[in-house]
This record gives C-alpha cells, structure tokens and sequence, in this order.
C-alpha cells in the first residue's frame, strides 16, 4: 500500500462509516475494513475498478462524485475520502462541499502544484509540468483545477472550513504543515494531506 | 398441455390474502431445483423469472425441450455453480407452467379459469413463492435474484421479508414500471384481446386459442428487448432467403422472418391469459407508490447486502431506472453495490453470454458466500 494510504489510514478511528470518492481499486477500502473494521462504501468511475472491488467484497457504486454524491443522506458517513481527485471536478468546491455534507470529516490529498520540481519546469523549461505524481500531458489531462498546498489552505480558510490536520508528504516523508512553515512545506512537498471538518 | 402435470408442485394450504382483496388457499406451485441444500442450509439461491420464463432455469427444459433461460448464468461450474450453491425457482402465480393461473381448472364448474382468475400483482407472486424457504426448512436464503420482472421480485421480497436473505442481486429493472413499460404492455394485451379467438380469456374451455394475438404481443416485445444496434448488427436490410423485394406482404426481411418466428415458437409454450396476468402484474408493481413516495423506506434497516446490475443499451430498464433503486438504498443507509455492464445486446443481456455480467455475479456470489 501506499505511502499515502497509510497515512489516511492513521487518520480513520477503528469501527467508523466511510466513503472513499474515487476508490479505484480498493486498497484502502479493502485495507480499512479488514484492519479497522471500518464500514466502508465507495463510489468508482470506472467500471473495470467496480468489477475488481466487487470481487473484493466492497460495496462499491460505478458512479461521478459530480452527480452522484448528491444521493448520499447528510451525514451518513463519518469519513469522506478524496485521493487525488479534486483536481480533476469541473467543481471542486461544490464536491468539497458535498464530501462536507456527507460525512463529519472529509480527507482531502492533492498534488501539488507549487512544488519546486513543477515551478522549475515551468520556469525553466515554458512548458507545462510532467512529474511523478502529475505524468499527463497538457492535452490529455484530466485535471483542471490544479492548486498547490498553499491554495487548498487559503481556500479552506476562506470558506471556514476547519483543517484539523494539515500533512506534507514528500519522498515518503510525512510532516506536519503549520502557518509558520507553510510556504517551506508548498514548495518542498509532492502531495498535501488535510483532515478537514466543516 | 398435459405433460406439465408431471411438474414438481407444493400445494400452498395456507391462504394468501391478495392485493386484490380475494383470498386464495389450496393451490399449486410449480418449482424445480439445481444443486444441493448443503447441511447448514446456508446455500440457497431463490432465482426469480421474467415475464416469459418459468421453473427452467438451466440444464433442458423438459417441456420445450429448450435451454433454460438462465442457462449462461446457472450451471455446474457456471458463475452460479450448482456444484456449490442451491438454487430454487418457482413459475410465478398466474404463470402457465404448472403454477396456479387462469389455465388451472376451478373445481367448482370444473372449467378453466381464465379471466376469472384474480388480478395478482408482484406482491402476491412474492407472498406465494416464500412458501418455499418453509417447504425447504430454509431459515435465511443465501441470495436472491432475477432480471426484469425478476429484479422486481428481487425488490418486493426484500421490502416484505428484510431478514430472510443475506443478498440480494436486482438486475435490469425498476422499483416501478414506467409509462412506457406500461404502454408497451398494453400494446401486446390488446394484440391477445382484439384475436377473435381470445372470447373474452374463456378461449381454453373452448379448444382454442389466441395464437395470432399472442405472436403480435411476443413480437412487439421481443423488439423491446433488443437494442437499435443489435438489430442493425445482426440484421440490416438483410432479405431472406430470396435476391430481391417480392413487392408483397410476405417476409421480404430477415428480421420480419425473425419476429415471425419468435412469435409462433412463443404461443407453443405459453397461455395468452398468463400473458395478460403477468403484464398486468408488472404495470401495477411501484414500490415507491408501496411505501408512500418514500422507496428507501422499502429497505431501512436491511442488513442485506445488495448488488444491482444495469446495462448500457437497455431500453426497457434503463441505467437511469436502476439507479434509482441504488439512491434509495444509499439513503436507506444500506449496504449496495451497482455497475453498469457495458453491452450491445439490449434489455436481453441479462439472459444473454454477457461475460463482464456473468463474472460480476460470480465474484460476488464467491466473496460472499
């Protein structure tokens, strides 16, 4: 499992409701239900991943978080995952505000924008970044709404959303984002990790 | 007609009380069985048919001497194995293949029933057939399933007894039959009652039959089962069995001499009566109507674990309509699982060799078993 899983994993209390958005394969559903007894529901938009989670015993719904978070009751989950996804919602903040909606705390992770790597390709080289965690080209992208870890802060921020715990990760290196260190961890973390309440 | 006597049948004692208000008790129901009970009893699959199925599932059916319609689906080391699991079916009440319908004779005039038989719904059909888990000493089944009318079963059963399977899979259909189902229904009972052979459903005391109606009824429904596609693919502007138009009324096109087959090999093996019955049944079910405009009330609280499967060029019981079913039970709060299966072949995928949908239903039925 990855990096990142484990991680959301740490966050998740044992014997809680949870929704991973984009569960793809089910690692972590499949992870949390049989370390943490969590009850776990997920919502997938490609039917291959439907049809592996299935033969993994997960309930898993084929569905757009777009369209189809919209069905979930208010607050029937504790927890709402997003890996890697809110980047690529035509829009992120009614999906934020859906994930809000749904369950009592959400865990959000993004790829960062603002990492050195990614403004030293644009920098230097004009183009559009291509790294590890962002490998698409500008034409074949699905993500639209990229923000660096500095953005989803102020975001939260300014729409009074709670951020409970606030992680950088880079290179497999977990650590705490502060307001002190917050531009450091934007230009030196891959990805940024927000346990987030409402 | 008479081979159908030697049918397996439990005789329901116990009297049912009807939605339509009358009560029967005494009467047949017709089943067969694949595989064995295991010694738990923790095994048993209740299989659920559409309109035009019956007992058969799989293996010869000893009446038609066809297939059995879940024959791709259920079979010794199929995705429903019957080597592992136990599956029941039952030809629903007001069915033509042994079950009590309007070709069973009432003893008190000693004639067939005909239209005298009462309007049953998808309800009463549940209600009869639950009678087998006390025949089979079963206390929870370990799934239940079917397609089209099937899946409406699926529902019903679900609704009315929450606690007597631990999943349940409805496939290609609706929590209530939609206006242009019920049109489409409509269409093939008028066909049955306008044959002059129908005399007012009274045709069977008269040695006769309505076999031109209940053909046109088969072959508008056929056509519905089938995607725009699929029809293209297979059939074109194909002509059969001749190099140019004839300028008539005759079979010029494969697909003409196709519906007319379906049509005429359909009125060998089913009663026109029981075509209008189970129609009817299907344009009453709404379970959303059931549970006062509220469908996710149908399963608050359900410990079952569903799975509900729709296919693409279904046109009968669209995606749409299955998800309907999967937002009640997401805000029920229950345990649900949906795909989508990709596939050319209409309403009639879940009968058909659709592997991606005999591989979901296998995975699940293996992980949860």
């Amino acid at each position: 499992m990855k990096k990142e899983f484990k991680i959301i994993s740490e966050l998740i209390e044992e014997n809680k409701r949870m929704l991973d958005v984009g569960c793809g394969d089910g690692i972590l559903m499949k992870h949390l239900k049989d370390n943490k007894n969590v009850d776990t529901r997920g919502l997938e938009i490609s039917k291959n991943n439907v049809q592996i989670c299935i033969s993994k015993g997960l309930s898993v719904i084929e569905g757009n978080a777009e369209k189809d978070l919209q069905q979930f009751p208010d607050l029937s989950f504790d927890y709402a995952i997003l890996s890697q996804t809110l980047q690529a919602f035509y829009n992120p903040e009614k999906v934020i505000d859906d994930l809000l909606r749904v369950a009592n705390k959400a865990i959000v992770t993004i790829p960062n924008f603002g990492y050195w790597k990614v403004r030293m390709h644009l920098f230097f080289k004009g183009t559009m970044p291509v790294t590890k965690h962002l490998p698409n080209e500008w034409y074949n992208t699905p993500n639209l709404h990229m923000c660096t870890i500095k953005d989803f802060v102020n975001f939260c921020a300014q729409k009074k959303i709670n951020l409970f715990r606030s992680l950088a990760l880079h290179e497999e290196k977990v650590s705490e984002i502060n307001s002190k260190n917050l531009n450091f961890k934007n230009l030196l973390s891959e990805l940024g990790i927000f346990l987030i309440e409402k | 007609m008479n081979k159908i006597e030697k049918v397996k049948t439990i005789i329901i004692e116990k009297p049912l009380k009807l939605d339509c208000g009358q009560t029967i008790s005494n009467f047949p129901l017709a089943y067969e069985t694949y595989g064995k009970l295991s010694e738990k009893k923790d095994n048993a699959i209740l299989a659920f048919h559409a309109l035009s199925g019956d007992q058969f599932v799989t293996g010869t059916n000893p009446i038609t001497k066809k297939n059995g319609w879940w024959s791709y689906l259920v079979g010794p080391n199929k995705a429903i194995d019957t080597n592992k699991f136990f599956v029941i079916c039952a030809n629903v009440i007001g069915g033509c293949m042994g079950s009590y319908g309007p070709s069973s004779v009432d003893p008190k005039t000693n004639k067939k029933l005909g239209t005298n038989f009462p309007v049953i719904t998808i309800n009463d059909m549940v209600n009869a057939q639950y009678n087998l888990l006390d025949f089979f000493k079963i206390d929870k089944l370990f799934s239940i399933m079917g397609g089209s009318m099937g899946g409406m079963q699926v529902l019903q059963f679900v609704a009315n007894f929450p606690n007597k399977t631990r999943t349940a899979i409805p496939i290609a259909c609706a929590a209530s039959h939609s206006a242009q189902n019920i049109a489409l229904n409509e269409l093939g009972r008028q066909a049955i009652m306008a044959d002059n052979n129908w005399k007012k459903g009274d045709y069977l005391n008269l040695d006769n039959s309505p076999d031109k109606g209940l053909s046109v009824a088969r072959m508008a429904a056929h056509i519905t089962y089938l995607s725009q596609k699929s029809l293209q693919e297979k059939f074109g502007r194909k002509l059969q069995e001749r190099d140019d138009l004839k300028f008539s009324f005759d079979a010029d096109f494969q697909i003409e001499s196709y519906l007319r087959h379906q049509g005429s090999a359909f009125v060998d093996r089913f009663d026109a009566n029981s075509y209008l019955y189970i129609t009817r049944a299907m344009d009453y079910f709404d379970l959303v109507k059931q549970y006062k405009g509220s469908l996710s009330d149908a399963f608050r609280g359900s410990k079952v674990k569903f799975f509900i499967i729709s296919f693409t060029s279904d046109w009968l019981y669209p995606t749409s309509e299955n998800k309907e079913i999967v937002i009640a039970l997401n805000a029920a709060g229950a345990d649900v699982g949906f795909i989508e299966i990709t596939s050319d072949k209409g309403h009639d995928s879940f009968l058909l060799d659709v592997p991606e949908f005999l591989n979901s239903v296998k995975n699940f039925l293996e992980i949860n078993y």
